[in-house]
């Protein structure tokens, strides 16, 4: 089934929609501007901003639930961006099911994480300036989710760059939050670059960024343009998504303070790349040959995550090896088309629950053992902190999919729909399931049984009421989330006029070959980390481990790689910028410097040498445009 | 004996250029008679006035129709021609506020470095107040390049935006060797590049019999491509241009001169200049040579990805925040030029033109506001240049350091900057000209700019505050007022680019007269 036509709406709580980026982008805008005045109360305004930007998309998809199927996408005018000319675009807002969906999931995880905040902040000096880029994050992802065109999109996606840019390197006093902050800006320029192009080339193509015309031409255009297109969108989302070949910033990410890594790393900003190739679906359908390769990247990371998350020691990082994982299933089912999209959008907010759950029951973990990040010095937790055991738990069993809990719900269906299309795909995507079942096993094992190894000065306690609710709350949503979306499909068809839908949809089946499969692997992924991890001794120095330890543990030697494919042309570049700048331009600044010390013979030798080797390059220089251009005209 | 016809003049298409003109002239009457305590009082509102008369003369003139070519075809008063009048008309009047600003010209330019003649010329507060004047005469010029409809008219109006340029910059009041240095530079590559324009001139007499840009352009449909004088004077005439706006490899002169001249003067030359330049450059190639146009597009292409290039490369490595701006400054001439080389059929011109309008706009303010603040980072030896220097700025001098780093997002094209509704304009545009190959090396270049932008953005906000580090002076009004209304304009002009993309597309729709 086709998606259904774009309407134009503008009354009702749809028409004033742009509200729920309003609220949160005014807050900052306060925040920022009114600096230390607001330091008192700053981080409730923030919270309060973000809350009522969850009750108006609220009462947006209660009246979005009100209209016939068929009359769900509404397109919302603002304004004209652009009118001149050919390069007309006018900028508006699309809510329809799948842009609401993203919606609540920022909001509402957004907001609980705002009030978490509240509390893993309480000792910061700039917890003001923390919630100020938090609300800067929240509107910049609606702006991106809720766009009704690629331009405005492209706004967005910078804008949350942006964001999580300011907030890892909020602690920009440890080096390593700086360094990070700066990988990961420039690992998404890579991906920006990608997108932008597709921008360009869809711009090219159809002569519009509207999604309304884009989407309903996209059949008419040759399949090898789409293609181009999908590969470069594609480039785009690996770099927000952290999928291979661009996942390199995640891990070092984890520098900012918890919260973040909770937010952006885990609900929110990394699906943006599955939102874009949802979103793009008609673009995909057209080009079979794109679809194949965001299904390879899919299944390649969702390996290759899962690896990197058995060999890290920090608790973040292992969850980030977890997320670069997930996202891989999701990417994975986005590429199967129609069959997949409604599984993926369903994986990606169960994910934004049960991850977001347990990042901030890693924070908890933390905020009690003084800021101590390493999983080889905690054991034995779960009779001091029981309820962010609980929660962390619940969170836990749901990510490794036992049976009724969110994730085994949506993972499956994954499963099952990869299997549909291509068993290759499918019994990776169970291989990663059983991988799942180990790391997040030893995680949980690490952290919460076996002997304390605590730190002597570590005195571990119980979080505060305000970070444990939101804990509460998220672990609510890990266990039934899945099941309220994908028992009877009431999700995909809900999804439906926004996505389209495959002839025959796929029921999910409690009981199936590959879903046992997959059951015992995990068990036995989960066993072998007790043995290893609950019931033997864990050394507090990690041992050397065997070859594919250090291989995983290098994450993959993904840096190796960017470093010998990116940095080191990017050094010699440099150098030999520096190089001829030290030769030709800073010559004349240091030779100047010099020369106030010292003699004017010096000072006017050296000043006449180098007007003549400008006016020398300029000569050159003009030789060579004539040259050129006798050249070309004698052609 | 044959009787001179006297020349036919439509004053009122003019007024602009007589304006500021006559208020130049007028200026240097007064520092001839004037005494010296009353010169600085009569001269800021003379030249205010001007300017902004010029300014009204100049919407006046957009509101009359139908543009042609004035004073015998000589001078083109025609869409794009007012709206660049316009465009640097705002830049001179900011950069003015700016160069009123006390302290950045040497009491006595004729004092060497370190002698008594200069500590008396300081002790008596003396100023050169020939500034203004000297300011007034290289807007006019700077009015008079984009709109010459002939070559000779061209040069003239080259040398006289030039000269005064070449003066200024020799009066730096602090560090003055590297001042007169740059002031020396200038003008002696300058006069090369001008010998180059003037030959470029004289081959293209040879071939055409007439030095008006409509003669050339019917004698192009004469002579066709092939002509060896022809290509070598349209080479070697764009050479004198390209070095106007510091295009690679004419680019040598840039960061040494940006960073030796007084720092208002700089913010006028990066902006005002750069403007007038491409106005000029436009009209040469698209009106004079847009027959020779399979010829030029090929060296352009290069010149273009070998400017961005330059410029975004050579920038990284950069420790002076001014030669940081100036090849910034190189690298966005290179992305000017990427909208140069998008020409096609007429409706391809208008979108190019319309984006280069544009664009020339957003970032002439976002320069000045630029060059606005890095007079306000000081210290003991006057502005802090080093970027060290600037380390922990935005937690010494929030608003200052967030308004740079506005600017900053700005030059990179971050969206809703200004600079983000340029490239996208000129890229659309040149895709839309099939020169797919440029818009690639465009963006890459883009990203490699925006590294060294939010490197600078970092380094304000990121690291800690040097312990002796640079004081924040205290801003006069008139510099308030400069980077307020620089910042204004950049945030409106990003969020709400509609009444700016019209103007420019009005102004782009005549095209250039013939």
């Amino acid at each position: 089934m086709q998606p259904a036509e774009i309407i134009t709406e503008t009354g009702g709580v749809i028409g004033a929609s742009w509200l729920m980026i309003a609220l949160p982008a005014v807050g900052a805008a306060i925040l920022l501007l009114f600096g230390r005045l607001t330091d008192r109360w700053g981080h409730l305004l923030g919270t309060a901003m973000s809350l009522a930007s969850f009750a108006v998309a609220v009462l947006a998809f209660v009246e979005l639930l009100g209209f016939d199927e068929a009359e769900r996408r509404r397109q919302v005018m603002l304004y004209d961006f652009l009118p001149a000319g050919s390069f007309h675009v006018e900028m508006g807002l699309l809510i329809d099911p799948l842009s609401i969906s993203f919606a609540l999931l920022i909001t509402g995880v957004g907001s609980l994480i705002h009030i978490y905040s509240i509390g893993y902040m309480a000792h910061d000096e700039k917890r003001r300036k923390f919630f100020a880029y938090l609300n800067l994050f929240v509107a910049a992802m609606l702006v991106l989710v809720l766009a009704d065109n690629y331009l405005g999109l492209y706004i967005g996606w910078e804008g949350v760059g942006l964001a999580s840019y300011l907030l890892i390197g909020f602690w920009q006093h440890k080096p390593s939050a700086a360094t990070a902050a700066k990988k990961a800006f420039v690992v998404n320029r890579v991906g920006d670059f990608g997108l932008a192009l597709g921008i360009f080339t869809i711009f090219t193509t159809f002569g519009t960024v509207a999604y309304k015309d884009v989407l309903a031409n996209a059949g008419a255009a040759e399949q090898v343009t789409l293609t181009v297109i999908g590969l470069l969108l594609l480039l785009g989302a690996c770099g927000k998504s952290a999928q291979l070949p661009l996942q390199s910033w995640l891990l070092d990410a984890m520098e900012g303070p918890t919260p973040v890594s909770a937010l952006i790393h885990a609900a929110t900003m990394v699906t943006a790349g599955v939102y874009l190739i949802t979103r793009s679906g008609a673009i995909y359908e057209g080009a079979p040959t794109a679809q194949l390769v965001v299904t390879i990247v899919g299944a390649a990371t969702l390996i290759a995550g899962a690896i990197i998350g058995c060999a890290k020691d920090d608790i973040k990082k292992a969850l980030a090896g977890s997320t670069m994982s997930q996202i891989g299933y999701m990417v994975l089912a986005a590429g199967l088309g129609p069959i997949g999209y409604a599984f993926a959008i369903a994986h990606l907010i169960a994910h934004g629950f049960f991850k977001a759950a347990m990042f901030l029951g890693a924070g908890s973990v933390m905020h009690a053992m003084n800021d101590e990040v390493d999983m080889r010095r905690y054991g034995g937790l779960r009779t001091v902190m029981p309820i962010t055991f609980a929660t962390f738990g619940l969170g836990y069993l749901a990510i490794i999919g036992i049976p009724p809990l969110s994730g085994w719900f949506t993972k499956d269906s994954i499963i099952e729909a990869a299997m549909h299309v291509s068993p290759v795909l499918g019994w990776v995507a169970v291989i990663g399931a059983g991988i799942t079942g180990f790391y997040m096993s030893r995680v949980m094992f690490m952290t919460f049984f076996g002997e304390k190894r605590w730190a002597s000065d570590a005195h571990p306690h119980e979080s505060p009421k305000v970070m444990t609710w939101p804990l509460i709350l998220l672990s609510v949503g890990s266990v039934l989330g899945g099941g309220l979306l994908i028992a009877g499909g009431t999700f995909a068809e809900f999804l439906r006029p926004a996505v389209g839908a495959p002839e025959e949809p796929l029921a999910f089946h409690p009981v199936s070959v590959p879903g046992i499969v997959t059951i015992v692997l995990v068990l036995a992924g989960a066993a072998y980390a007790w043995t290893k991890y609950a019931k033997s001794p864990v050394p507090e120095v990690a041992p050397r481990g065997s070859f594919l330890t250090t291989f995983a543990r290098r994450d993959l030697y993904g840096d190796a790689l960017n470093e010998s494919l990116f940095m080191r042309p990017g050094q010699w570049l440099t150098r030999l910028a520096v190089f001829f700048d030290n030769r030709g331009v800073d010559g004349i600044v240091n030779g100047l410097a010099a020369a106030i010390g010292g003699t004017s013979g010096r000072l006017r030798r050296i000043q006449t040498g180098f007007v003549r080797s400008y006016a020398l390059s300029v000569f050159l220089g003009a030789a060579a445009v004539v040259g050129a251009l006798l050249a070309v005209g004698s052609f | 004996m044959n009787q001179i016809e006297p020349p036919v003049i439509e004053y009122a298409q003019v007024a602009p250029l007589l304006v500021v003109f006559g208020a130049a002239v007028l200026g240097v009457v007064v520092e001839a008679f004037a005494p010296r305590y009353l010169r600085k009082a009569i001269h800021m509102p003379l030249t205010l006035l001007s300017l902004a008369g010029a300014f009204v003369l100049t919407v006046w003139q957009a509101t009359q129709s139908p543009h042609n070519a004035a004073a015998m075809g000589a001078i083109a008063v025609d869409g794009p021609t007012l709206f660049v009048w316009g465009t640097i008309l705002v830049l001179a009047v900011v950069s003015v506020l700016l160069i009123s600003d006390e302290d950045h010209f040497v009491g006595q330019a004729s004092a060497l470095p370190g002698s008594a003649e200069e500590e008396e010329s300081i002790t008596a507060r003396a100023a050169h107040t020939e500034v203004y004047p000297l300011v007034l005469f290289a807007v006019g010029g700077m009015l008079l390049f984009p709109a010459s409809n002939d070559l000779l008219i061209m040069f003239v109006a080259l040398e006289v935006m030039s000269l005064p340029l070449y003066l200024l910059c020799g009066l730096a009041r602090r560090r003055r060797l590297l001042s007169q240095e740059a002031a020396m530079k200038y003008f002696l590559l300058g006069a090369f590049s001008s010998a180059f324009f003037l030959f470029g001139t004289a081959l293209l007499y040879g071939v055409a019999g007439t030095v008006e840009f409509r003669g050339i352009a019917e004698a192009l449909t004469r002579v066709g491509g092939m002509d060896t004088l022809l290509l070598a004077g349209t080479a070697t005439l764009g050479v004198g241009l390209l070095f106007k706006i510091g295009a690679a490899p004419f680019q040598a002169w840039k960061p040494d001169v940006y960073q030796g001249a007084p720092t208002p003067v700089t913010a006028l030359m990066a902006s005002g200049t750069l403007v007038a330049a491409f106005g000029g450059l436009l009209r040469v190639f698209w009106v004079a040579l847009g027959g020779l146009e399979w010829d030029w597009k090929p060296v352009l292409w290069g010149v273009a990805i070998l400017t961005m290039l330059v410029g975004a490369i050579l920038a990284i490595t950069q420790t002076d925040i001014k030669r940081m701006l100036a090849y910034s400054s190189i690298a966005h001439a290179g992305f000017l030029l990427v909208g140069v080389v998008a020409v096609g059929d007429a409706e391809q011109n208008r979108e190019a033109l319309t984006g280069l309008l544009f664009y020339l706009v957003a970032y002439g303010i976002a320069t000045v506001g630029a060059f606005a603040v890095v007079t306000l980072v000081r210290d003991a030896g006057g502005e802090a240049n080093h970027l060290s220097r600037w380390a922990g700025l935005g937690k010494r001098a929030p608003l200052l350091a967030g308004v740079f780093a506005l600017f900053l997002l700005a030059f990179a094209g971050i969206p809703l900057t200004s600079g983000f509704l340029g490239k996208y304009a000129i890229f659309a545009a040149a895709g839309g000209a099939d020169a797919w190959p440029l818009v690639i090396v465009a963006v890459i270049a883009s990203a490699v700019a925006a590294f060294f932008y939010v490197r600078v953005i970092v380094l304000m906000f990121f690291s800690d505050p040097a312990a002796d580090g640079p004081t924040i002076a205290v801003p006069t009004v008139s510099t308030s007022i400069v980077v307020a209304l620089a910042a204004a304009a950049t945030v409106v002009l990003g969020v709400i680019p509609e009444p700016v993309l019209n103007l420019a597309s009005i102004a782009a729709e005549s095209l250039f007269v013939r």
